[in-house]
């Protein structure tokens, strides 16, 4: 009995009888039969063993090298602590494993493997569906389950019932003279068919997803506005096919970061555990503003992207003016945190309006402590009487060159320091409210008040819901696929010649089938002893 | 309050530990005295073929001698008598299992949530999984001999858990505020779980394997341990369950990566980590099916899986950089 019949499985596959994986005869054929050769080697099932545990495998670096998709500060790091290493790790492409060169081969290659294999199980599937089931083998007793048991009537009746159990059964049935041939449980196959085409569709969502797709973070102060149009960020990626007239310009306002601090649980003061951004939402073209908020585990959905809350900080409002009294600088300065108490850094560049060009770098203590050196902490991170303490420096900021500098650092190579460490100078210390002089009589510093920030993530991506539905079919595929026995069965009618009928059943497994015995048996127990069970007691008994 | 529930959750979590090492005594002395009887069966065997072949019963027949040799452990070995030792395995364990119970609910009331938000708590929900699953699968069939591994590694991992990971309750961060939470690290312990049935009766079935194949010395086992095929299969369906929960907690992980960090997928160490492990595991799937790879290469395939989930517990989350900050240390 041929198994390979009606299941297109590699020729390796275990069900199969096929020895053609084995076929040395591929070398001696001409193009044609190369490719042939080649084809069948690619789609069988120990090459897409070996290529599934070579992708395992080539997963591995990108956990132990830093990833310039999920941590660029990590790779600038790598470059400073191995500098001998770095470059040839670069060239390996370590840094970016998952778009490399060789991982894309090896996860392609196994797809490639994949459609192979999946696309002629899929056209005999589709045959085997609309077959009848196989006929019955001469012998029943060779096979993985057998009863045999006697029983009383004629053999029609004995047949017709047993047509009615298996169908009860959900089994497909074929009469062959004598005997019925009886198979069930093809979901098991859909199951996996549909498994296997799923992934190739989660492979394909999630490349067309990186072309249509875009991100984005902002940094919005309280009381700011943000346009959703390129320029409008503070960094921006976007796959090749997004123009930069498919953004929606809606606009969003953050009106208030609230953010509450475990106080009273010892093992945890200071912890976070409540962000909430208040925000209006502005329709583009004048349209209706909305109130919304957004918190760390539910985003905001605007127009088909979504909105998430990813970081904050705090940015003191600074006012700047000049010995005369007129204003210098005035706005919010997003400063970055540095620790868990929220001590924050961040730079504040006057180019203008002062006696020369002033660049402050400045500390920021929410709730400011003194260590035993006297030097300045924080020891919560809400605000109780904030004090900004700044380093001043004068000369060329070097914003006239063209060539776009970070707003977060301040060169100060060629500049001259005049207060704070390590001259002799004390950094300018300024709480909420004071207006303090800045040194060599430049002007005075103001702060104002320390407003939130909120750090914004924007993504658009048009077939994340294509994902997850492939995604849930995968699932339902492999649960099919697992859990639903796929087996044949047969009964066949002797007539002995005694009056009575010896009933074969007999049962045989395709694929992991640990009920197949129980099965075949309780058919036995059910159809021998339905109708005709009181006279087989009686028979017994005698 | 708190610290005092968390005090009582502590207490039982040692009492379970102790009982837990009894058992494993137990379970251990079970099977010394039981593979014992076996080699001692064996031998009698071997000397009654040996003295058939003295006297000429066998006449030097090699295929003669293999089948009686076969069969000489089956046809005289009484069938083995349930030792004490066994009974009070599994009686403790089902003990030491209620008292962890009772641990992990002290945990979750004394923090008000769900008791596996960090690792030690994750440690504590997660042997209580691995014991339960062993537990349930008692009862529908007897994997009884698994008994010594299953609480051997319990007891360790609840060791490296109190010693290592043990911190005290705090509140859940923004990130971790989310049913997901809930469901798929619960989901995720519960594939845990299935995959150490999977390891212990992979690493069993190697050991029976080398048996079968004729190898000497090394570990004996009982002979009323399954054949090596047979645990193969059971272990093929320990860990397809597994690969199942797993596939879940994946896909879960990623809707709640898109909820919380604003992608489903970001090839952050622990995604890269759950990525591994599904693979390596499919894998293992495909070598059932895949001729000259069953039986011992598929066990190592299992194994070799087994192990980088407990890498990606163990080491990942501790050494490794990345989002999933969780760990709590
Ligand atoms: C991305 C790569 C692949 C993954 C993740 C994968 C995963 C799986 C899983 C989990 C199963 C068991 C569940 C089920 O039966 O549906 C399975 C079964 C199967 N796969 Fe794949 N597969 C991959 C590629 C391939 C390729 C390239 C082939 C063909 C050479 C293949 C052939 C099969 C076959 C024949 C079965 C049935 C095994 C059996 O009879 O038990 N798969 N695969």
């Amino acid at each position: 009995m041929s198994r390979s019949s009606e299941v297109a499985r590699p020729s390796d596959h275990i069900e199969s009888d096929s020895i053609d994986a084995a076929d040395p005869v591929g070398p001696r054929l001409g193009p044609i039969g190369w490719l042939r050769f080649a084809w069948r080697q690619l789609t069988n099932m120990r090459t897409a063993l070996f290529l599934l545990l070579l992708l395992a495998i080539a997963a591995v670096p990108g956990s132990l090298v830093p990833q310039r998709s999920s941590d660029p500060n990590g790779v600038a790091q790598y470059r400073i602590d191995h500098p001998d290493l770095y470059p040839i790790v670069d060239k390996l492409q370590g840094f970016d494993v998952y778009t490399s060169i060789w991982f894309s081969a090896i996860y392609l290659l196994l797809f490639l493997s994949l459609i192979g294999c999946v696309l002629p199980r899929t056209l005999h599937h589709w045959r085997a569906l609309r077959a009848r089931p196989p006929r019955t083998p001469a012998r029943l007793t060779r096979l993985d389950a057998v009863e045999t048991r006697m029983v009383d009537g004629s053999a029609e009746d004995a047949l017709l019932r047993a047509e009615a159990l298996l169908r009860r059964g959900r089994y497909r049935l074929e009469r062959y003279g004598p005997s019925i041939s009886a198979e069930r449980g093809y979901l098991r196959e859909t199951g996996n068919l549909v498994f296997h085409a799923s992934l190739v569709g989660i492979l394909i969502a999630v490349a067309l997803g990186g072309s249509f797709g875009y991100s984005g973070q902002k940094i919005v102060v309280e009381g700011e506005p943000f346009v959703n149009y390129v320029a409008g960020y503070d960094s921006f990626t976007r796959g090749r096919l997004v123009a930069d007239t498919s953004l929606d310009p809606y606009r969003i306002s953050l009106d208030k970061l609230d953010v509450v601090y475990e106080e009273e649980n010892a093992n945890a003061v200071g912890q976070a555990i409540d962000y909430t951004a208040s925000v209006t939402v502005q329709q583009p073209g004048g349209g209706p503003s909305t109130p919304a908020t957004i918190k760390v585990n539910s985003p905001l959905d605007v127009d088909g992207t979504n909105v998430y809350l990813l970081g904050n900080g705090y940015a003191p409002r600074i006012t700047v003016r000049n010995a005369d009294g007129a204003v210098a600088f005035a706005g919010a300065v997003p400063f970055l945190p540095q620790d868990q108490n929220l001590t924050s850094v961040g730079v504040v560049k006057v180019p203008d309006g002062l006696a020369s060009q002033v660049g402050l770098i400045g500390f920021l203590y929410p709730t400011p402590a003194k260590l035993s050196t006297g030097a300045l902490t924080s020891a919560f991170p809400g605000l109780q009487d904030p004090v900004l303490a700044l380093n001043v420096f004068t000369g060329d900021l070097g914003l006239d060159k063209g060539v776009p500098v970070s707003v977060y650092t301040l060169d100060t190579a060629s500049l001259t320091q005049l207060a704070g460490r390590p001259t002799d100078v004390p950094a300018v210390q300024v709480a909420v409210g004071q207006t303090v002089e800045l040194p060599n009589g430049l002007g005075t510093i103001t702060l104002d008040g320390v407003s939130r920030y909120a750090s914004l993530e924007i993504h658009h991506d048009p077939t994340q819901g294509w994902v997850l539905a492939f995604a849930i079919l995968v699932l339902a595929g492999l649960l099919t696929s697992l859990f639903v026995p796929r087996r044949r069965m047969w009964v066949k009618v002797h007539e002995d010649g005694d009056g009575r009928l010896r009933v074969e059943y007999a049962g045989l497994a395709r694929g992991d089938d640990p009920g197949l015995a129980v099965a075949v048996r309780e058919l036995a127990d059910e159809h021998s002893g339905g109708a005709a069970s009181a006279q087989i007691r009686a028979s017994r008994t005698t | 309050m708190t610290s005092t529930l968390d005090g009582f959750s502590a207490l039982l979590l040692y009492s379970a530990m102790g009982v837990y090492a009894i058992a494993f005594i137990a379970f251990t002395l079970d099977l010394a005295r039981r593979s014992a009887a076996v080699t001692a069966v064996a031998e009698s065997g071997a000397e009654r073929i040996a003295r058939a072949r003295a006297t000429g019963g066998y006449a030097g027949s090699a295929r003669g001698s293999t089948a009686v040799l076969d069969q000489a452990p089956a046809v005289t070995a009484p069938r083995p008598r349930e030792s004490v030792s066994l009974r009070v395995g599994v009686t403790l364990a089902i003990l030491g299992w209620a008292l962890h119970l009772g641990a992990t609910v002290l945990r979750g009331i004394a923090a008000g949530r769900v008791p596996w938000a960090n690792m030690y708590e994750f440690c504590m929900t997660g042997t209580l999984l691995i014991m339960g699953v062993f537990l349930l699968l008692l009862t529908r069939r007897d994997l009884r001999f698994l008994g010594a591994i299953i609480t051997g590694l319990v007891v360790l991992m609840l060791g490296v858990a109190t010693l290592g990971f043990r911190v005290s309750v705090v509140p859940l961060p923004p990130a971790l505020q989310s049913y997901w939470l809930v469901i798929h690290v619960l989901v995720a312990i519960l594939g845990t779980s299935f995959f150490t049935v999977g390891f212990a009766l992979s690493v069993v079935q190697l050991v029976q394997a080398r048996r079968e194949n004729g190898a000497t010395g090394g570990l004996r086992l009982p002979a009323s341990v399954p054949g090596s095929v047979a645990l193969e299969n059971s272990a093929y369906r320990v860990i397809i369950v597994g690969f199942i929960f797993w596939t879940f907690t994946l896909i879960a992980g990623a809707i709640w990566a898109e909820h919380a960090w604003g992608r489903y997928w970001g090839w952050d160490t622990k995604e890269v980590w759950t990525f591994i492990i599904w693979t390596i595991y499919a894998g293992y799937i495909h070598a059932r099916a895949t001729r000259g790879w069953r039986g011992s290469r598929s066990a190592w395939l299992a194994i070799v899986g087994y192990s980088a989930v407990l890498f990606n517990f163990g080491i990942v989350n501790v050494f490794f950089k990345g989002l999933h900050a969780y760990s709590g240390l």
